[in-house]
């Protein structure tokens, strides 16, 4: 139990999550655990609604246990945690601020010191392809950009930890690929433990080392996917392996029992 | 002159003919009626005879109208200074928020100008009670719109601050007051142009300067050129105050305001 609690950079421990609507009590998430080593990269897939941004919000804090337990980088999560990182969905940018000024919201409300942050914050819109439009402001720059913005915000203070809510949910296939190229190249860079919820099956296997397969609500882990694939991967090439797509197909078949063929 | 500068007169022109043109037929309208004698000339006198007495006391005017303008200005200020506060006070704090709600919505139904002669009483015939009328005309639509921009802000965004540990005085002044500005602006517009309203109607109910009182004296002497003049004075003070907010929304909010396309278009949509 302590060894568990000193290697795993998040640990979920025996967690359930009820919320009380008007009608009735939910159970979201029911006895769920998950440990992630530092430096993995995590997927989560499961049907619609069934609680995986939930889970995301109980490492990052934002939402706590109704029971069970959450640990993160050893310490347990009781309220918000400031040692991640978090990218949504949606990308959350403040229309007034370039794409520079938006990562170092960041450091600014953290009180990091303003030339490294700069230093770091150029590093990484280096490292994202975002050089060029520092100076745009979100309205100008596509889905794809203001999800790279969103993503160099995140990543600023070096978290040990990335959480990342279907980050690329609302972008084209195309850019969708692109953007999982690239992250993969910054996760290999950075380092950085990542857990990942996501609806596409492919971005899942591909990006990870391991993908968790919930049920429907009330979640539970349903199967654990290791993925057998090398470290650094080409995405046209890892789509041909075999691997790849026992891995796919697997997810793909819980997927349809948990959802009931649909 | 260059092609760019060209360019920008040509849209100048292209936004405002249309509006000018309207006034322009406004004020065909106005002579042609009191030129055929359709309304007798001591009841509507004619553009002429207005622009005419205006040109010809306009210092006596213009000390009416410097009088006005600083009660409205002033109660402007108060207005939106106390409207800020009490709207932040109401997001933060629901208690607050249904305590004073109530006081407020009862504030500001009661007929400004029925309380209006309680003021002069209680306070005389200063700049006091003028101040006050503006000030109470001109601080729900702050509040309200404050309220509403301050709640309009992503939860994400607030999520994502929590992460980000700075502190929900951080988180207010980076995230969510420039966040309300658009919306506070707005409601500041409609203020401006209530507290001038306010103004003029303290000033109706007892004092001995400002444009009220000019309009109240025309109105006894049956002096409608008079009074002609003195209400397209208190227009030009109401547009050209809102115009002033419209320019400092525009220099703060860059960011709003390209995105919501000609400037003219929502001025006139506005005002």
């Amino acid at each position: 139990m302590t060894g568990t609690l000193t290697t795993s950079a998040v640990s979920i421990d025996d967690v359930s999550v009820r919320f009380r609507s008007k009608r009735a009590e939910v159970t979201a998430i029911q006895q769920v655990s998950l440990d992630v080593a530092p430096g993995e990269f995590v997927s989560i897939v499961g049907p619609s609604g069934c609680g995986k941004s939930t889970l995301l919000k109980l490492v990052s804090g934002l939402l706590t246990p109704s029971s069970g337990s959450v640990t993160l980088l050893g310490e347990q999560v009781r309220g918000p945690r400031h040692d991640i990182g978090f990218v949504f969905q949606r990308a959350a940018l403040l229309e007034w601020r370039s794409a520079r000024r938006n990562i170092l919201l960041q450091a600014e409300m953290r009180g990091m010191n303003a030339a490294e942050a700069g230093k770091r914050a150029d590093e990484l819109i280096e490292m994202t392809g975002l050089s060029g439009f520092e100076n745009a402001l979100p309205h100008e720059l596509s889905g794809g950009m203001q999800q790279r913005v969103a993503l160099c915000r995140a990543l600023l203070h070096r978290p040990r930890v990335l959480l990342m809510d279907e980050p690329f949910g609302a972008l084209d296939a195309l850019t969708r690929e692109q953007m999982n190229v690239e992250l993969h190249r910054v996760w290999q860079e950075t380092g950085t433990t990542v857990l990942l919820v996501t609806h596409s099956i492919a971005e899942s296997v591909y990006l990870a080392n391991r993908v968790i397969v919930l049920t429907r609500r009330p979640a539970v882990v349903h199967e654990v996917i290791e993925v057998d694939l090398p470290g650094t991967r080409d995405y046209s090439a890892t789509m041909a392996r075999p691997e790849f797509a026992s891995a796919t197909a697997r997810i793909r078949d819980l997927l349809g029992a948990v959802t009931g063929q649909d | 002159m260059d092609k760019v500068q060209a360019d920008r007169w040509r849209g100048v022109v292209e936004r405002s003919w249309r509006p000018a043109a309207l006034l322009a037929a406004c004020l065909a309208i106005w002579h042609l009626i009191t030129a055929t004698g359709l309304v007798e000339a001591y009841l509507v006198p004619s553009p002429a005879k207005t622009f005419g007495l205006l040109a010809d006391k306009w210092s006596y005017l213009w000390g009416h109208t410097w009088v006005t303008t600083y009660e409205t200005v002033l109660g402007f200020v108060i207005a939106g200074v106390l409207g800020v506060l009490v709207a932040v006070a109401m997001v933060y704090s629901r208690t607050i928020e249904s305590t004073a709600y109530p006081i407020l919505l009862f504030a500001q139904v009661i007929p400004k100008i029925a309380i209006a002669p309680l003021f002069v009483v209680w306070l005389g015939f200063g700049l006091e009670p003028k101040v006050i009328v503006a000030v109470l005309m001109a601080f729900f639509p702050v509040v309200i719109s404050t309220v509403t921009g301050l709640k309009s802000v992503d939860t994400e965004m607030l999520e994502l601050a929590a992460t980000m540990g700075g502190g929900p005085v951080k988180t207010f002044v980076k995230i969510r007051f420039p966040a309300a500005l658009p919306h506070l602006f707005a409601g500041l517009k409609v203020a401006v142009t209530l507290a001038v309203t306010g103004a003029v109607v303290g000033e109706f109910v007892g004092s001995n300067e400002g444009l009220g009182y000019v309009i109240l004296q025309a109105n006894g002497n049956m002096d409608t050129p008079m009074l002609f003049a003195g209400l397209i004075v208190i227009s030009v003070v109401g547009v050209l105050l809102f115009l002033l907010l419209d320019l400092a929304e525009k220099l703060m909010l860059p960011w709003h305001a390209s995105r919501r396309g000609a400037a003219v278009t929502t001025l006139l949509a506005k005002g």
